[in-house]
């Protein structure tokens, strides 16, 4: 097992109390696996994926630990946890449009990344990788702005991955990416994994479409919990959940047409997290909600591998 | 009613503005009154310069965009006609004051002598039209509003007005996908009135669901446009029908891409001008006729 997360709660301090961002996350991940993590925005996703790594200081780890390939990771102390952040577990952040340094050639900011790390460059591996990208071998020689977005991203990627973590976040890598470069990212990812540079991925995204192509397992949260967790052709054939159900009728496909098929939205918005209400989170937007949803509906593992957290389902 | 004719865009870049850069080519398109035409292309396709000069935002080049045969003229008149609604519905707003500030604005500078009561009764019945519920949304700060919410409120400020025709770059980039199809059936709903919709956007899937027409830009130019379900059902130009294969679908697998090797399009970008395939089906490629 790769990845073991137990009752995870991460809270945000606000002047207005502590907003429970992450609430209660039980989930575990095998051995190269790829897991797609989705949701609105304002969901957990993007805290979940951060506080694996404790990128963030406004977060405050409230409870629950976290187990990577058999050791607990130390996401509530950042000192600790200077071990394992870009060595263990290594994160492609939402912005790495902005993230290289504009003022040095990339190949310079990468070694001097590098010797602040104390690795010394291996110009033939890097290389390698620049290939496996697709990215020309004389981009290291360019500055970050004679890059275009997709090859900005695709840079990043390799800079993020380049001391092999066992882990790797990608934070909506692609969302502002067209769709072509959005396939040459995604088929980037799953080449790292192949040549074993990373071992396990968690893929964040709000496009369950293109999840769907690259991750063996995904999980859909809401309001800060787990909603359902499944085998990527299992969540998008059969979802049992109300909330994904209604998520995967909203998408627009090629082939739906609003003349011959109305697509509805999910009426409503997710509760607000400073002060969540008891029960089931979605219930005031849920068409099946019952008298029961008034109490928390615990993740329940329904097939192997397939947990949902409904009372319906 | 909109006529794009022979549209030339030239950005000067550079430092001292020593360079120029062509962000759109020559091109025509049209949008009739109750239809819904997207503009799709990927960045850099010069697809939001288009909408910005039919909003008379940057001035053409060269070429003429007229609708109902007046020139663009950036001024009241124009932009009673004419509206945009942008990609950031976060950023369109003053944060210091009330969301609704939006339409007290419209009323100072194009109907001051409409009377309190019933410009409040027209802005409810206008934020009804968007499907919001004006007790909840009027009196509230940007901040206490959804982004989905914010920019139905920009659609129904611009309905306030003697719209013709509405501008929509990107407007569902932003949404979350819950309420991004609410904001797509409501731009559906606004055609059936008579109102003509440019949507631009890149995403194919969201064109194809509301668009009667598509026009496909690269590079500034238009290589395939016609009526959607044609496009989309049977792409001629081979960047289309690269740009559809890399669309993600949710119950199938990724198409191999078709080559494009043999193809010269990447080379020579623009083929100088649009062959009309099928009635209405246009598309711009030297090598239709061998395909």
């Amino acid at each position: 097992m790769s990845l073991r997360v137990n009752d995870l709660r991460v809270h945000y301090r606000t002047l207005r109390g502590e907003v429970k961002a992450l609430d209660g996350v039980s989930f575990t991940m095998a051995d190269g696996e790829i897991l797609g993590l989705a949701g609105e925005s304002g969901c957990g996703k993007t805290t979940l994926g951060k506080s694996l790594i404790r990128m963030d200081g406004r977060m405050r780890h409230a409870g629950g630990t976290v187990e990577l390939d058999g050791r607990d990771l130390p996401i509530g102390d950042d000192k600790a946890m200077i071990a394992f952040r870009f060595h263990e577990v290594s994160l492609i952040p939402q912005y790495s449009m902005s993230a290289m340094n504009p003022t040095r050639r990339i190949g310079r900011m990468v070694a001097e990344l590098l010797r602040s790390r104390g690795v010394p460059l291996d110009v033939k591996e890097l290389e390698s990788r620049l290939d496996l990208v697709g990215l020309p071998r004389e981009v290291l020689n360019r500055y970050p702005i004679e890059l275009s977005g997709g090859m900005k991203q695709r840079m990043v990627m390799v800079i993020s991955t380049l001391l092999d973590p066992s882990l790797l976040i990608a934070d909506e890598i692609t969302s502002a990416l067209d769709v072509s470069t959005q396939q040459a990212v995604a088929k980037a990812l799953l080449g790292f994994r192949e040549s074993g540079y990373v071992k396990s991925m968690i893929f964040i995204t709000h496009d369950l479409a293109l999840t769907s192509h690259i991750a063996d397992t995904i999980m859909v949260m809401y309001a800060g919990r787990l909603a359902e967790k499944a085998p990527s052709n299992k969540l998008t054939k059969a979802p049992r959940h109300p909330y994904t159900r209604l998520l995967i009728n909203s998408l627009p496909e090629i082939g739906v047409r609003h003349q011959d098929r109305m697509l509805k939205g999910i009426p409503g918005s997710p509760p607000s997290l400073l002060d969540p209400p008891r029960g089931c989170r979605f219930r005031d937007r849920c068409p099946m909600a019952g008298e029961e949803c008034a109490e928390d509906p615990p993740p329940v593992e329904i097939e192997p591998n397939h947990f949902v957290a409904c009372w319906k389902a | 009613m909109l006529k794009v004719d022979n549209v030339t865009k030239v950005y000067k870049v550079g430092t001292f503005g020593g360079k120029t850069m062509t962000a759109v080519d020559a091109v025509s398109f049209d949008v009739r009154p109750g239809e819904v035409v997207s503009l799709i292309g990927e960045s850099g396709s010069g697809k939001s310069t288009l909408g910005k000069m039919i909003l008379g935002l940057v001035p053409i080049t060269s070429g003429s965009i007229t609708v109902d045969g007046v020139a663009v003229k950036p001024g009241k008149e124009y932009y009673r006609s004419v509206q945009g609604v942008f990609q950031d519905p976060f950023s369109c707003y003053n944060p210091v004051f009330k969301a609704d500030r939006v339409f007290q604005l419209i009323k100072e500078s194009y109907y001051p002598a409409v009377p309190a009561a019933e410009w409040t009764e027209r802005v409810r019945s206008a934020i009804r039209d968007v499907r919001l519920n004006p007790d909840e949304v009027l009196g509230k700060f940007p901040h206490q509003l959804s982004g989905g919410q914010l920019q139905r409120l920009l659609i129904a400020r611009a309905l306030l007005l003697d719209l013709k025709l509405l501008i929509a770059d990107e407007i569902t980039s932003m949404l979350d996908a819950s309420t991004r199809i609410d904001v797509l059936n409501l731009l559906a709903e606004l055609k059936a009135r008579g109102l003509g919709v440019l949507y631009v956007t890149h995403d194919l899937s969201l064109g194809h669901y509301l668009a009667e027409r598509t026009v496909v830009l690269r590079h500034g130019t238009v290589v395939e446009m016609g009526v959607t379900a044609k496009v989309f059902d049977d792409p001629l130009h081979p960047y289309t029908r690269q740009l559809l294969s890399a669309v993600p679908r949710l119950h199938a697998p990724w198409e191999e891409a078709a080559p494009v090797g043999s193809c010269l399009y990447h080379e020579r970008g623009g083929t100088g001008g649009l062959l009309e395939a099928d009635p209405g089906h246009f598309v711009a490629c030297a090598q239709l006729s061998n395909c």
